[in-house]
């Protein structure tokens, strides 16, 4: 396979960062009440991701490596602010809606991971293909979120209506519970999959341990 | 007086930060395996988010407002509260073995904790003065280690039952904390 799509089918199916890496998880489960938001909040967070990727990997020979992290934190604060203001400007709606998460995606561990994990090691290009696909994985997994999360709790998708004209809308879905049991509900689906076609992979999660996959806590008790 | 303690009560229970606002999840379902480990995560939380709220307050209306820097905000918090991290580790350690000895492990792990920046950010979006700044930040973090004890001493318990295979691992823990969020949508009726 060519590794650019590699890339791409790395991102999306096989290290998807929610549902195999269980990555990001407060705006997974915080913005996804409607389909539309979910995929205003995965396309926001892939454009960041797919910039920060890049610039880290032009600058991955020039930042030193003891101050590696705040750099990285920088260049991505610098890029949701950018993000921010514009889709304040072009989206007003969506950015009224998705409102404190938006500029939460800097501390989202999805961006710093591969930052750390992939766009300081590998060229440029590689690495823009590396976010898009962790980004669409995203997108991808928001939408499966809010899609179930809106048709039940709402009984719409989209905002249009297309459940029967007798069916009751289960509000829970649309609030917090819901989406404990949506993402709960669909992980389990994906591991009896797993269990029925003999693989050992089951998803465990990072263990909150969001410093692991971008070893930051590493490089903190070095310098301690 | 009055309208800092509903502050208090309502980021702590109303509002609660994790189960209605979905904020540090990451250590809310990681280190949430025993009550002991949860409870010394949640004072860390409790420290960090106290000082983080109090230092990002002074920063923004004395700083960034003057200057009209105010569109750097997101910028400024995150360095501030990963600069204060490191400190507030340096300072324990240098000071206070003992108290080290207890949050130490936690602390580099709460720079990545969107709860502290969110903190941070809600008290400027609804323009709180410094003193209901803290107020906010040390009832958000007590929410958060009511939570994440609760949830502690459910999964103590879970580690004991038999639980089928699919449901193993993460998804009995987020069904876990869907019926605690249910049950802390009760107190919306508390103010």
């Amino acid at each position: 396979m060519n590794k650019y799509v590699e890339r791409l089918y790395n991102g999306i199916v096989k290290e998807n960062p929610t549902f195999i890496l269980i990555l990001g998880m407060c705006p997974t489960l915080a913005v996804t009440t409607s389909v539309s938001n979910g995929i205003g909040m995965g396309l926001s967070t892939t454009i960041v991701l797919v910039m920060s990727n890049f610039i880290i990997s032009i600058m991955r020979n020039i930042i030193p490596d003891k101050v590696r992290i705040p750099a990285y934190i920088v260049i991505i604060a610098s890029l949701v602010t950018i993000v921010e203001f514009l889709m304040k400007a072009y989206v007003p709606a969506l950015s009224a809606s998705l409102g404190l998460y938006i500029p939460l995606i800097v501390v989202n561990c999805i961006i710093l991971g591969r930052a750390e994990s992939y766009a300081a090691k590998n060229s440029p290009v590689l690495s823009i293909f590396d976010g898009i696909g962790m980004g669409l994985g995203f997108t991808i997994a928001l939408t499966c979120i809010s899609f179930f999360r809106e048709l039940i709790g709402n009984g719409t998708v989209f905002g249009m209506n297309i459940m029967p004209a007798g069916y009751q809308p289960v509000a829970i879905f649309t609030r917090a519970p819901g989406a404990f049991l949506v993402l709960g509900g669909l992980i389990t689906v994906l591991n009896a999959f797993n269990i029925k076609n003999n693989s050992s992979k089951k998803v465990e999660g990072c263990d909150g341990d969001c410093c692991h996959c971008s070893s930051a806590c590493d490089n903190k008790k070095e310098e301690a | 007086m009055s309208n800092l303690i509903l502050v208090l009560v309502g980021a702590a229970l109303v509002n609660n930060v994790v189960l209605s606002q979905f904020l540090g999840l990451c250590p809310f379902l990681g280190v949430s395996k025993q009550v002991k480990t949860a409870f010394s995560m949640g004072m860390a939380v409790v420290f960090v988010i106290g000082i983080a709220s109090a230092v990002a307050s002074l920063i923004y209306s004395f700083i960034l407002v003057p200057l009209d820097l105010t569109f750097l905000q997101t910028i400024v918090f995150i360095l501030v509260i990963a600069g204060l991290v490191q400190f507030v580790e340096m300072f324990l350690k240098k000071s206070s073995p003992a108290l080290y000895q207890a949050l130490g492990v936690y602390l580099p792990l709460i720079t990545t904790n969107c709860a502290v920046l969110g903190v941070a950010l809600t008290n400027v979006q609804k323009e709180y003065d410094f003193v209901t700044s803290v107020v906010n930040g040390v009832g958000t973090a007590c929410g958060f280690t009511i939570a994440i004890v609760i949830m502690a001493g459910i999964r103590e318990r879970l580690a004991l039952d038999k639980v089928a295979k699919p449901l193993q691992g993460m998804p009995i823990v987020l069904f876990a904390a869907a019926l605690m969020a249910i049950a802390f949508s009760g107190f919306a009726g508390l103010i």
